[in-house]
């Protein structure tokens, strides 16, 4: 199947733009990049983007907490990105850290966000230009838009009374079971306890994604997540990973990809699901019980 | 520490906090292209497991002058970074420099504001295989 047909099965196609037509449409579009390697926008990067930094700019520095609606505002501004512009992230491994600046602008409502499929591996797989030039930032305005931590956002509480609905777990199958605090490789960023939170179903964030790390079509997609975990896909659903950032990649999928009404990311994840006092707790391969 | 660590620490630390990923940037720039024979004997290599990105290092030496040989992708910047920043604060230093820099060293460089923590881990990780590579020379006692 075509990279387009598939886009077109998705349920919001227009949230995703292809190599081809963000190099046709640059020029109206404007192009954040957003990596876990935080310096490979610096390497080389698609002509006009402006860089993000997931690590130092999305986040309060000093509570756990994402911008408030002023920094947001202020961020917006120097990146020169106006209310109504349509923003093209992009990214690598897999868009992972772009779904989850798409997620991010999201909690302040900016409409028009879209996905380059397939993210920076693909634009340069496919030999299309990149530039070490950086633009310099449109004067714009933006305005201070509170955050909405309602409609997109959960927090502890929240999963707690959400149990019993779908529940998506995106971590690496060992975390899930218990077997481990942490991704291969990766430092434990500080869990106390193992395992998952009840009820939960286990789907690795990569699952969705193809080798040219583009998204599978809408198809597999379903039987990934609704026919292999008995999911109703009308009901509401909470994604989460390790500190919300893998399962914003999830939660672009269930949401736009596959047109869940409801879904939320629950972006306190394990990194406090696993220290707080009290909380059931379920290891092992099994999803779990839950009694109220 | 050696000289060339404490220089290495001094250039990051004079800078202001968002300059440094800049410095950093320009170590990746600087790290030297592998010597040609270990494409051919990739067996002389050990991977960095702790690191996100796949790079290689190979120690080889004697007690007074240890060289460090390190392969990273291009598209690893941060990685190669990190990498370039180790061989130029002990590449052919004395076994004992290297064994003597602090596993702390990583930290001393005042990025982890900048750096996620994973990736800081990726640098302790580097650190700790060349010391223990260089722990292997000093135990064949060459």
């Amino acid at each position: 199947m075509s990279e387009t047909s598939r886009i077109s099965g998705y349920a919001h196609p227009d949230v995703l733009v292809t190599t081809e037509w963000l190099e046709q449409n640059s020029a109206s579009v404007k192009i954040v990049e957003c990596d876990e390697d935080v310096l490979l926008y610096e390497v080389g990067h698609i002509p006009g983007a402006v860089k993000l930094d997931w690590h130092t700019e999305l986040n309060d520095q000093d509570k756990r907490d994402y911008l408030t609606g002023a920094q947001f505002a202020e961020l917006m501004k120097a990146k020169g990105i106006d209310r109504n512009d349509t923003i093209v992230l992009y990214g690598d491994r897999s868009n992972w850290w772009a779904t989850y600046a798409f997620w991010v602008i999201k909690l302040f409502g900016h409409e028009d966000v879209r996905i380059l499929n397939g993210g920076r591996a693909k634009w340069i797989a496919e030999g299309r230009e990149i530039t070490k030039a950086v633009p310099a930032a449109a004067a714009v305005n933006y305005p201070v838009i509170e955050r909405d931590d309602k409609t997109i956002r959960a927090f502890r509480n929240e999963v707690l009374e959400h149990l019993g609905k779908p529940l998506v777990d995106v971590r690496s199958r060992p975390e899930y079971t218990g077997e481990r605090l942490h991704m291969p490789d990766y430092p434990n960023e500080g869990a106390s306890r193992g395992g998952h939170i009840p009820t939960a179903a286990s789907i690795p964030w990569s699952s969705a994604i193809l080798e040219d790390e583009t998204f599978k079509d809408v198809a597999d997609l379903r039987h990934i997540y609704f026919d292999a975990t008995g999911f109703d896909p009308s009901d509401d659903f909470i994604a989460y990973c390790r500190i919300g950032e893998r399962s914003s990649h999830s939660w672009f999928v269930l949401k736009y990809l596959l047109g869940v009404k409801n879904v939320r990311n629950y972006d306190g994840s394990w990194t406090e699901w696993g220290n707080l006092v009290g909380v059931p707790i379920a290891v092992g391969e099994e999803p779990g019980v839950f009694t109220r | 520490m050696n000289s060339n660590a404490q220089a290495v620490v001094d250039d990051f630390t004079f800078l202001e906090e968002r300059d440094r990923l800049q410095l950093l940037l320009e170590f990746s720039e600087q790290l030297p292209d592998l010597d040609a024979r270990f494409g051919e004997n990739p067996e002389l290599l050990e991977r960095v497991e702790e690191c996100q990105s796949p790079v290689f290092i190979a120690v080889e030496g004697n007690l007074q002058r240890v060289s460090l040989h390190f392969s990273a992708p291009q598209e690893a910047p941060t990685t190669r970074g990190f990498a370039s920043v180790l061989s130029s604060a002990l590449n052919g230093q004395s076994a004992q420099e290297i064994l003597d820099l602090p596993d702390d060293f990583p930290s001393m460089l005042g990025l982890d504001r900048l750096i996620s923590p994973l990736r800081v881990r990726g640098m302790r990780g580097m650190l700790s295989r060349i010391k223990r590579k260089t722990r292997e020379i000093v135990a064949a006692g060459n």
